[in-house]
């Protein structure tokens, strides 16, 4: 098997066998659903897939009736259900259709997919926005403050100070400044959330260049503009990609974090913190899992933009 | 006469002057240097001959004496791109190739694109390393790599060759071979060479002159004239004058040391 294969295959192996565990284990110790839904139950918020018996597979007379739940993934349809006035509402949100060994497979959106989807798409953009606010302030102080030691001297201690300060406890004053249906209140505090990682990568990024590079550009009477854009801008890329997928997680994490204190009805943190009030906590974790996903796809951006930015770097070599 | 490349008048140079960890590096250094001279500094570790390198080539300054070079200052003639230098390690730039690598003075000094290409592609035909133009520093070997740094230090025609332990770090053979090719290149360029080395037998095979030093105060205690007929070649070294010559560096070297208290 080649490496490549085997790389991704190992976690997909683990993944399928946590989900089958999960679903077997919930349903064996009849585990409450709202304390642990089954994968299959949050999947349901998605999509549903009816599955329609052909006629002979189902002769007998004594048919049970059809269940039309929103929470299974799996609908099992019998023969003589198939044309049912409640099946047509059910099937209205169709996106595919396909057969298999005789049976019809349709597949429905969920009931919480729309809401869900909308819900992410409005958090990913405070996300995207804190980001980049958060990243180019942190990127400008970081330059002007190994461009001019006193800066550095002056603020790298409040800089370190805050750091270690839990600076979600600032959603609320950010959601009072800025309105708690503006998703300015958001990116504010994910542009803060990521302000200092970004300023203390980018710097030591800056300032840790080898003093025999240094000493070269000495020699060759370089000016300190020259020293910048040729030794220390280069040398700080790992540092800055760094910061980058630092940032990445934590505008996810703040964007979502930040709605939990308030926020529209149509944001990702607010649909998940009223779902669980209302014991809906199947669609809870469907609304966790993109979040999850959205986090993972900023990351893997960031990875994909550090391979073409630096294909020189030491964890790119084979 | 011409006049020298470089000229070093009565310099001292003491670190940490005036505290309890004063050292006195150098002592009453007088050196001169006539162009195309191959000149080796050697000594016991400690003895300056590194720190008298770096004030010539104003990477340090001097405690007291002067420093001149091409009839300026040490300063001056940084500013002026006099020096090509090669460090004992090649401090390549991780994320250029060796033709970008070969190429940053000559981006520093504003050369046109051709004749930058032009440049590149003498010095790496003359390291033997035409093939080697799109490879990043770290798919090279380490002699490989001392080559490139060579080829960016003569790429921009310095008139003076700085190399502080340009071969410390490699192997024997390699460092044998690397010599030679060395020799080639300065019979090729005849630019002036300040070569900082512990090696006695490196000294006496590259140089026209070999300055030994002692430890401190880091002194000049012997200056050797090398008169090795050039071209030079592998069975220079096993030749009888080539023996006579390293004994006399040795022994100087051996003087030096029993002068140490």
């Amino acid at each position: 098997m080649s490496n490549r294969v085997q790389k991704y295959l190992a976690p997909i192996i683990v993944l399928i066998v946590i989900l089958t565990l999960w679903e077997g284990l919930v349903a064996a110790l009849q585990i409450e659903k709202f304390l642990l839904p089954r994968p299959s139950v949050i999947l349901a918020n998605f999509a549903q897939v009816f599955i329609f018996e052909p006629e002979a597979a189902s002769p007998t007379a004594a048919e049970p009736a059809l269940r039309l739940t929103t929470d299974r993934l799996f609908v099992l349809v019998p023969a003589q259900h198939a044309s049912s006035k409640a099946l047509e509402k059910a099937l209205a949100g169709q996106v595919a259709q396909f057969s298999l060994f005789g049976y019809n497979f349709i597949v429905v959106l969920g009931a919480n997919f729309a809401p869900i989807i909308q819900a992410s798409l409005f958090t990913l953009r405070e996300a995207l926005g804190g980001f980049a606010i958060g990243c180019a302030s942190g990127i400008l102080m970081a330059f002007a403050t190994a461009r001019w030691t006193i800066t550095r001297e002056a603020f790298l201690p409040f800089a370190i100070a805050a750091n270690s300060t839990p600076i979600i406890a600032f959603a609320p004053i950010m959601n009072n400044w800025f309105g708690l249906d503006n998703p300015f209140s958001k990116m504010a505090i994910v542009a803060i959330m990521i302000f200092f990682p970004m300023m203390i990568n980018t710097v030591r990024g800056l300032t840790s260049v080898d003093p025999r590079s240094l000493e070269l550009m000495r020699s060759y009477a370089a000016s300190e503009f020259e020293i910048l854009f040729k030794l220390r801008i280069p040398n700080c890329l790992p540092y800055l990609f760094n910061g980058f997928k630092i940032a990445a997680a934590l505008s996810m994490i703040g964007a979502v974090v930040g709605e939990y204190f308030g926020g529209p009805r149509i944001a990702l943190g607010v649909f998940i913190t009223q779902e669980a009030a209302l014991f809906r906590f199947s669609s809870a974790w469907a609304a966790i899992i993109v979040a999850c996903i959205l986090g993972i796809a900023l990351y893997l951006i960031i990875l994909v933009a550090e391979r073409l930015a630096m294909p020189w770097h030491v964890s790119f070599r084979n | 006469m011409q006049n020298p490349v470089v000229s070093i008048q009565n310099v001292n140079k003491i670190f940490g002057e005036g505290t309890i960890n004063q050292v006195h590096a150098l002592k009453d250094i007088n050196l001169v240097i006539q162009p195309n001279e191959f000149i080796s500094l050697i000594g016991p570790s400690g003895c300056g001959k590194s720190t008298l390198l770096r004030l010539i080539g104003d990477l340090t300054g001097t405690s007291s004496g002067q420093v001149t070079i091409n009839n300026k200052s040490a300063h001056q003639a940084r500013l002026d791109r006099d020096y090509g230098m090669v460090f004992q390690a090649a401090t390549l730039y991780d994320w250029r190739t060796v033709t970008k690598n070969v190429q940053l003075p000559l981006e520093l000094m504003k050369y046109s694109p051709e004749k930058k290409e032009a440049r590149t592609r003498d010095m790496l035909a003359l390291v033997e390393l035409s093939d080697f133009a799109k490879h990043f520093p770290w798919q090279l070997s380490g002699g490989m790599q001392q080559r490139v740094a060579i080829a960016r230090a003569l790429a921009f025609e310095p008139s003076i060759l700085l190399m502080d332990e340009p071969f410390g770090a490699l192997d024997e053979m390699t460092r044998e071979r690397m010599n030679l090719e060395l020799l080639n290149i300065w019979e090729k360029t005849r630019i002036t060479v300040i070569f900082v080395t512990h090696s006695i037998t490196e000294a006496v095979f590259l140089s026209t002159r070999v300055i030994v030093m002692s430890v401190r105060p880091g002194r000049i205690i012997s200056d050797v004239k090398i008169d090795l007929p050039h071209p030079r070649d592998n069975d220079t070294r096993e030749s009888v004058r080539f023996f006579q010559l390293e004994t006399e560096v040795r022994e100087a070297l051996r003087k030096s040391e029993s002068k140490r208290e």
